[in-house]
């Protein structure tokens, strides 16, 4: 069944196959470029060297290298003078510390080496507290950013902490009696002790206004909560308990209310017992949470109003006009209804439309249910920003009325749509200071800047949900001149004691109730539901309250005046505080697949109507039309498009967090901003657009790797069939084993005999197997950015990626199909006679898929498949990579020459070439081309060199120490003991990794589930990754 | 319960010692004691912590007695009351023991209730001693050095005169030849003179199948010596570069006998051996500041160092002052050269061989223990890995990790013991990632 479905990559693929038929031939498109300089015969003419000299010039210094090279340099090794009680050279040591940088809060375990924290992974004693997303796992790579800001800073001149001090704190006694404000403008820190020490200072100096500014707001979500509930805060969802979730513009499985969601459903989307959830999403661009979803609405934000209207009147009751709707998404509005009915307690809805009436019909909904999914008594709190009281301060600034403003990890200069205005009322104080580690865009217009540690370099404590609390602990000594918000504070309100024993006395008079501190900060959370932190002179919030019919004025509101913008986030860059870090810019986007770039997604429909398009060249590297963004007075310019299958026609999408301007190298100042778009703080806008000159340049890989037009390479089903038949069924079998013929009968292509290989015992000691559940997987994206770091995957540059030679080693593939139920695709199929003509299959599978419509979407993580049988051994001239006995394909870089004979003959295209040097070149000034980013390496794993293949290792350096470390111990290995960095930074339970020869494990269970696939099976490579067949519940209940 | 046996204990000993008190009270006073014994009582319980001519970690004991006696007015008794209960005075609020308990940073002298006046006095009689003990060994090492010295010149002296006088006697040889040549000449005698030959040279070039041989000879012979030059190159057997101090393996691991694994602890847990930081040396070189003198003059002899300049190298590099006995708080660390180097891409554990395999130190590194300077003592090279991997068995006796391994490889093959190649040691990956 499944592999009657046709998949595509791009829209390139289905309007002209030209290119990607290159493609296919062509493992490394570009050809070495001899012809830069061999092409000109003039020069070559011109040149005085001859063959003769030339080959006297290659004697010489080959012979003067091999001579010099005789003499082993001398190497310095230079011990502690006192060693430290925890570090052993070579050693590991693992600390629990928690991010919380105003857009990210998760529970997180670092891992140092010789005390620099290397890498940051999950920490699984806090399972509540959400896991660590691509932007953490990367995050460490920001504690060696060498633009890093090095001390405090008047002026744009260096001076000390204590001129720093008496200075400010003259100036902060200043304004205590002259009745004007001085206001704290933060990020959201949930911090218990951070409040108490704002309320503190408050007390100190009289008229202190703290305001928490999220720079992508939910202060619609926070003021419906508030309203309802009394207390500010955001509801919990716990999707693994739903069977049913609907979700109205929210993209849960990304960045939606703080995120980490995405857990709990990957629980539930596992078909256990026939059973999985049921997902439908109704959005206007292509998320994450919809490419996940089983049924896909695509509509324009105003439609998403009056859609979420309506079933607040279907579930709830009332009347709601919602007449404007197109007939097919009213029928499946109320087709949805009928299901959340159905399901009772057992339904979720949750929205992302920045309003407080449909915020607040989301809670009416969820309440009528009786959601089990739906927890509002533990609320979120880890978003706190209030929209009202930022544009109060903006007008208040502006007026005169305000002092002073300290700014504490935030950027409003770059992302205030109405940054002007701000800079304008910034004159207006005589006091301002900007707590921020680079010299970023609102660093340039304060007095002062105060150099701001990273987090892995401070103390700290979040209150992530009600009563669950973590701390925060440096795992590495300041590497600059730094000090935290929390510790001026502490200085301005002439408080001696240092930060972690004001932190640890807040913990122990309010937080611990009788509790170890020693322990609460080694498991880096602790749960107290009756905790309370005594915060006086809470200020009454200025809050936005919901009509009192809120569906009737949600659907009122609903009209559209043109072209609808959604604004959104990307999982790889969120609001744009990390565009300095390499590993997140050149991170694919898991929907559209392009790095380096924010970009407008259109649909089909509307590009073809403005003539936008996009191309490949050449060498597949995608280019795409700029167009100009027009929001009243607002312009943006030279946007790029890209077509965005499945985008809602009548809208557009553009992400936040690129086009930064200032602290941060040129190569990473890419994209444009959308934070000029987002007016009132709300994510859809009205624009109009228009078409610019010329085209862009993406760094897209979409087409990259193509896998030579083996589209079954992912296998799906629907619930349905995969609870009526047998995998092997005959006729609908939806995951047979692919049979070819030996000697005119039928064999399955696993059995012994119809293999050229010879088997080789694997039944002694480990083998090694990699699980990956196609349910599961959401395409977040944490394992690529932990691959990268646990194995010095090096960044090659957005040039490089448009010549497809990224480095990834793990890459999420992202495959479109387009039919809603397989019926139409095999009806149609069925009917194809021949190559051409109406009925020709050729020009047949084009129309078959429509990219304008709206496509289903599957993610697929592709690393090495470590083939028992793996084609590259065979091929490999040196026998530079050859296979392991516990299962892995072994890669000798120090013996590779460099032919690519292997990754021409790798039918899965995983492995690449190191191009050039990526390490210390001044071609690639990436983390690699600095002393400071350099410490981010980790010491276990090669750098490799220029001329060099590489590819995953199935983390060997991981499992050789786990084998090490038992035989250490003399003690079996644990099942879970094994873990690769991917399948440690997965929180979804999408990858499995473990020994198979160990019968009890979890892997070899997984080994023997009907849904258990291998990659290309009919190849015969027996490959050690396993891959479970997608199922959709498509079923309508 | 521990403490009450505790206090019990305490308390017999504090009726044991007044019962000896009050039985030696007579003889207390003007007790001339033994300083042979004393010696070696001195040796037994001070000498962790004090000299008899320097500070250490309590104040330099020579003439004790009668420098309190002298400076502070405190007899013998207060001496006896200090020993044996040194907290007790201190707390008793006497003021000279408070003011050299303060001087000592409130490092309490450890008490010594079990000694006996007599005991005391004994070793106060050594304390009393001359320091007489020193000054013969210096002029030792100075006569050895000194002799040895001359022992050097008196060898050239012999050897230039042998050597003259097989001059002198080629030269009256030649003179009695040339004479009794001219004697025959005299005497008309004629010579035979010798037929003339074909020189050698042109013989070897007239014979066209030596020359032929001979030159492949030569070209064997050079390309067995290019090969073997360029084989070498990389590989540093018996490097042995010049430490910024001079730390002799030999006395520390040969002489005194400690475990590699002593100071070299990491590799017991780490892939490194590491090199001991500077206060792991400092355990032992607080209050060993200068080697034995036999040492001293081994050292300067054979191998021209004064050990005890390098210890005050060590205590420059970790801040130590001697005289002071404190840190100061000045490091500068040590720039040790390395001697083994394995390539970056090349993983090497040592905790695996040390501790799972069970492999000796020597092993790869040689008798250390013989070292004064350590040199590199294997190749490092893959092919010298992979032969041990070869050869040696995997210790897979009393590991529980081995258990059900070990009992598949026996079923398979039915032998007791596999190589660690036959376990997959010889794997590209399990080096190289």
């Amino acid at each position: 069944m499944s592999s009657n479905k046709k998949y595509w990559k791009s829209v390139e693929e289905l309007k002209d196959s030209s290119i990607v038929e290159t493609l296919k031939q062509n493992e490394f498109v570009q050809e070495i470029p001899t012809d830069e300089f061999l092409g000109d015969k003039d020069t070559l003419e011109a040149s005085s060297t001859t063959r003769r000299d030339f080959l006297k010039y290659v004697g010489f210094s080959t012979a003067a290298a091999s001579l010099a090279a005789c003499e082993g340099p001398v190497v310095k090794s230079i011990p502690y003078v006192v060693q430290p009680d925890r570090i052993v050279p070579g050693v590991a040591n693992y600390y629990a510390t928690t991010i919380a940088n105003g857009f990210d809060f998760a529970s997180v375990l670092v891992k140092t080496r010789e005390g620099r924290p290397i890498k940051i992974e999950n920490n699984t004693l806090a399972a509540t507290n959400g896991s660590a997303n691509a932007r953490v796992n990367a995050s460490v790579l920001d504690l060696y950013d060498s633009l890093r800001v090095q001390g405090p800073m008047k002026g744009g001149n260096a001076i000390s902490w204590s001129d720093f001090d008496s200075e400010t704190t003259q100036a902060l006694n200043s304004l205590k009696d002259s009745g004007k404000q001085i206001v704290l403008l933060t990020q959201t820190y949930a911090s218990p002790s951070t409040s108490k020490l704002v309320s503190e200072f408050t007390e100190k100096y009289g008229n202190v206004n703290h305001v928490v500014y999220d720079a992508i707001s939910e202060s619609a979500a926070l003021d419906a909560y508030q309203a309802m509930y009394g207390e500010r805060g955001l509801a919990n969802y716990d999707f693994s308990k739903a069977m049913t979730i609907v979700s109205v513009g929210a993209d849960f499985l990304g960045d939606w209310q703080g995120g980490g969601f995405d857990s709990g459903y990957s629980n539930g989307r596992i078909p256990t017992n026939g059973k999985m959830s049921r997902h439908i999403q109704f959005e206007s661009n292509m998320s994450l949470a919809g490419a996940n979803a089983d049924k896909r609405v695509p509509l324009t934000p105003t439609q998403q109003k009056l859609a979420l209207a309506q079933l607040h009147s279907l579930i709830v009751g009332g009347s709601v006009n919602a007449n404007d709707l197109p007939a097919k998404i009213k029928d499946a509005v109320q087709k949805t209804a009928s299901e959340l009915i159905k399901a009772g307690s057992n339904g979720v809805l949750v929205t992302g439309i920045q309003d407080v009436n449909a915020q607040t019909v989301v809670l009416e909904i969820n309440t009528k249910l009786g959601s089990k999914a739906f927890d509002p008594k533990t609320p979120i709190k880890t978003r706190q920003g209030n929209n009202k009281a930022v544009q109060t301060l903006i007008a208040d600034m502006k007026a005169g009325k305000v002092g002073a403003v300290i700014m504490s990890g935030v950027n409003p200069m770059y992302t205030l749509p109405n940054a002007s205005d701000f800079a304008e009322g910034l004159k207006n104080t005589t006091l301002s200071v900007a707590f921020t580690s680079k010299e970023d865009e609102t660093a340039s217009v304060v007095q002062y800047i105060a150099a701001a540690p990273h987090y892995l370099e401070s103390w700290g404590d979040v209150e992530l949900k009600k009563g669950h609390f973590a701390l925060m602990q440096p795992t590495i000594r300041p590497l600059f001149d730094t000090r935290q918000f929390q510790e001026v504070l502490l200085k301005w309100n002439e408080n001696d004691v240092s930060l972690n024993d004001y932190i640890k006395s807040t913990w122990k008079q309010s937080i611990l109730n009788g509790g170890s501190f020693n322990q609460a900060l080694h498991d880096g959370v602790f749960v107290n539901n009756t905790a309370s932190v005594n915060v006086t002179s809470e200020e009454v919030e200025q809050v936005e309250a919901p009509a009192s019919n809120a569906a009737r004025t949600l659907a009122a509101s609903a009209t559209s005046k043109g072209l609808e913008l959604t604004l959104y986030s990307k999982v790889g860059m969120g609001d744009g505080q990390q565009a300095n870090n390499p590993w997140l810019q050149e991170f694919p986007d898991p929907i559209s697949r392009t790095s380096w770039d924010n970009y407008l997604t259109v649909s089909k429909a509307d590009a073809t109507a403005w003539n936008i398009v996009n191309e490949n060249d050449s060498t597949g590297a995608l280019n795409g039309s700029y167009v100009t963004l027009k929001l009243g007075e607002t312009t943006l310019k030279n946007v790029p498009v890209i077509i965005q299958p499945g985008q809602a026609k009548g809208s557009v999408g553009l992400a936040f967090g690129y086009g930064r301007t200032s602290g941060l190298k040129d190569e990473m100042k890419t994209g444009v901003n959308a934070f000029t778009l987002y007016k009132d703080f709300n994510t859809t806008q009205n624009i109009s657009i228009e078409p610019a000159g010329g085209m862009h340049e993406f760094a897209c890989v979409q087409l990259q790797n193509t896998l030579m037009g083996r589209g079954d390479i992912i296998k799906e089903t629907t619930l349905e069939i995969f609870n009526t038949y047998d995998s092997q069924d005959r006729k609908n079998g939806w995951n047979r084993i692919p049979m070819v013929s030996l000697n005119h009968v039928e064999t399955p292509v696993t059995s012994p005999e119809v293999d050229l290989w010879d088997e080789f015992d694997r039944s002694i000691g480990h083998h090694f197997n990699l699980s990956i559940d196609l349910n599961a997987c959401t395409g977040c994206g944490a394992c690529v950015i932990a691959c990268h770091a646990e194995n010095n995957v090096p960044v090659v540059g957005k040039e490089e990626i448009r010549r497809s030679r990224d480095m990834h080693w793990l890459r999420i593939d992202r495959y479109y199909s387009s039919e809603e139920t397989f019926a139409e695709d095999d009806s149609k199929k069925e009917g194809f006679s021949g190559l051409f003509g109406d009925n020709g299959s050729l020009g047949g599978f084009g129309e078959l898929e429509d990219p304008a419509d709206n496509p289903q979407v599957a993610f697929q993580p592709v690393m090495c498949q470590h083939c028992n049988h793996a084609p590259c051994e065979t091929v490999c001239p040196v026998a530079a990579t050859a296979h392991g006995r516990q299962g892995q394909n072994h890669m000798a870089y120090n013996r590779c020459v460099g032919t690519r004979y292997c990754a021409n003959n790798c039918p899965y295209k995983v492995r690449r070439f190191n191009w050039f040097r990526y390490n210390g070149n001044d071609e690639f000034d990436y983390h690699m081309n600095n002393d400071l980013g350099r410490m981010v390496i980790n010491p276990d794993v090669t750098v490799r060199s220029r001329g060099v293949m590489e590819k995953c290792s199935m983390c060997i350096q991981k499992t050789q120490k786990t084998i090490l470390d038992a035989k250490r111990d003399g003690r079996v290995i644990k099942d879970g003991e094994f873990q690769t960095a991917c399948s440690a930074a997965c929180s979804n339970g999408a990858m499995v990794f473990g020994d198979i020869n160990d019968k009890e494990s979890k892997v070899a269970k997984l080994l023997e589930d009907d849904r258990m696939y291998h990659l290309l099976e009919y190849v015969g490579t027996k490959p050690n990754v396993q891959y479970h067949t997608k199922v959709r519940n498509t079923s309508e209940a | 319960m521990k403490q009450v046996i505790h206090r019990k204990l305490s308390s017999n000993y504090l009726r044991l010692s007044l019962i000896f008190l009050l039985t030696f009270s007579t003889s207390l006073f003007a007790q001339e004691g033994d300083p042979v014994v004393g010696k070696s009582l001195f040796n037994a319980n001070c000498i962790a912590c004090h000299k008899l001519d320097k500070k250490m970690t309590g104040p330099a004991l020579r003439k004790v007695e009668s420098r309190l006696a002298d400076a502070e007015g405190l007899d013998r008794e207060w001496l006896y009351q200090w020993i044996k209960n040194s907290i007790g005075l201190v707390k008793s609020g006497d003021a000279y023991a408070n003011k050299i308990y303060n001087e000592y940073n409130g490092a309490a002298m450890t008490s010594f209730p079990t000694l006996t006046n007599e005991d005391i006095d004994n070793i106060l009689a050594y304390t009393n001693s001359e320091p007489t003990a020193a000054p013969p060994v210096a002029p030792g090492t100075v006569a050895t050095s000194s002799t040895s010295s001359e022992g050097g010149i008196s060898n050239k002296i012999i050897l230039g005169a042998l050597g003259l006088l097989f001059a002198l006697l080629a030269g009256a040889l030649f003179l009695v030849n040339k004479t009794l040549t001219n004697f025959a000449e005299a005497k008309g005698v004629v010579l035979a003179e010798s037929p003339k030959r074909t020189p050698i040279w042109k013989a070897f070039i007239q014979n066209q199948f030596l020359v032929f041989v001979t030159v492949i000879g030569l070209m064997l012979a050079s390309g067995y010596f290019v090969y073997g030059y360029f084989m070498q190159v990389g590989i540093n057997q018996g490097y042995e570069p010049v430490q910024p101090i001079h730390y002799s393996h030999r006395i520390h691991a040969g002489d005194n006998g400690i475990d590699c694994k002593f100071c070299h602890s990491s590799s017991r847990v780490s892939k490194n051996a590491g090199i001991p930081s500077l206060n792991v040396c400092m355990n032992c070189h607080k209050s060993i500041y200068e080697v034995a003198p036999e040492t001293q003059a081994e050292g300067l002899a054979e191998y021209g160092v004064d050990y005890n300049l390098e210890i005050k190298k060590l205590y420059d590099a970790v801040g130590w002052d001697d005289a002071e006995q404190k840190y100061t708080g000045k490091t500068s660390p040590v720039k040790w050269i390395q001697i083994h180097k394995l390539p970056d891409f090349a993983y090497f554990n040592h905790s695996q061989h040390v501790i799972v395999g069970g492999v000796e130190c020597q092993t790869c590194h040689g008798p250390v223990e013989d070292m004064e300077i350590v040199s590199q003592h294997s190749p490092l090279t893959m092919g010298w890995c992979i032969n041990c991997h070869r050869e040696t068995d995997v210790k897979v006796k009393d590991n529980a990790y081995y258990t059900k391994i070990h009992e598949q490889l026996y079923k398979k093959y039915g032998k007791e013991n596999f190589t660690a190649a036959q376990m997959g040691g010889l794997e590209c990956g399990k080096c190289h990632y």
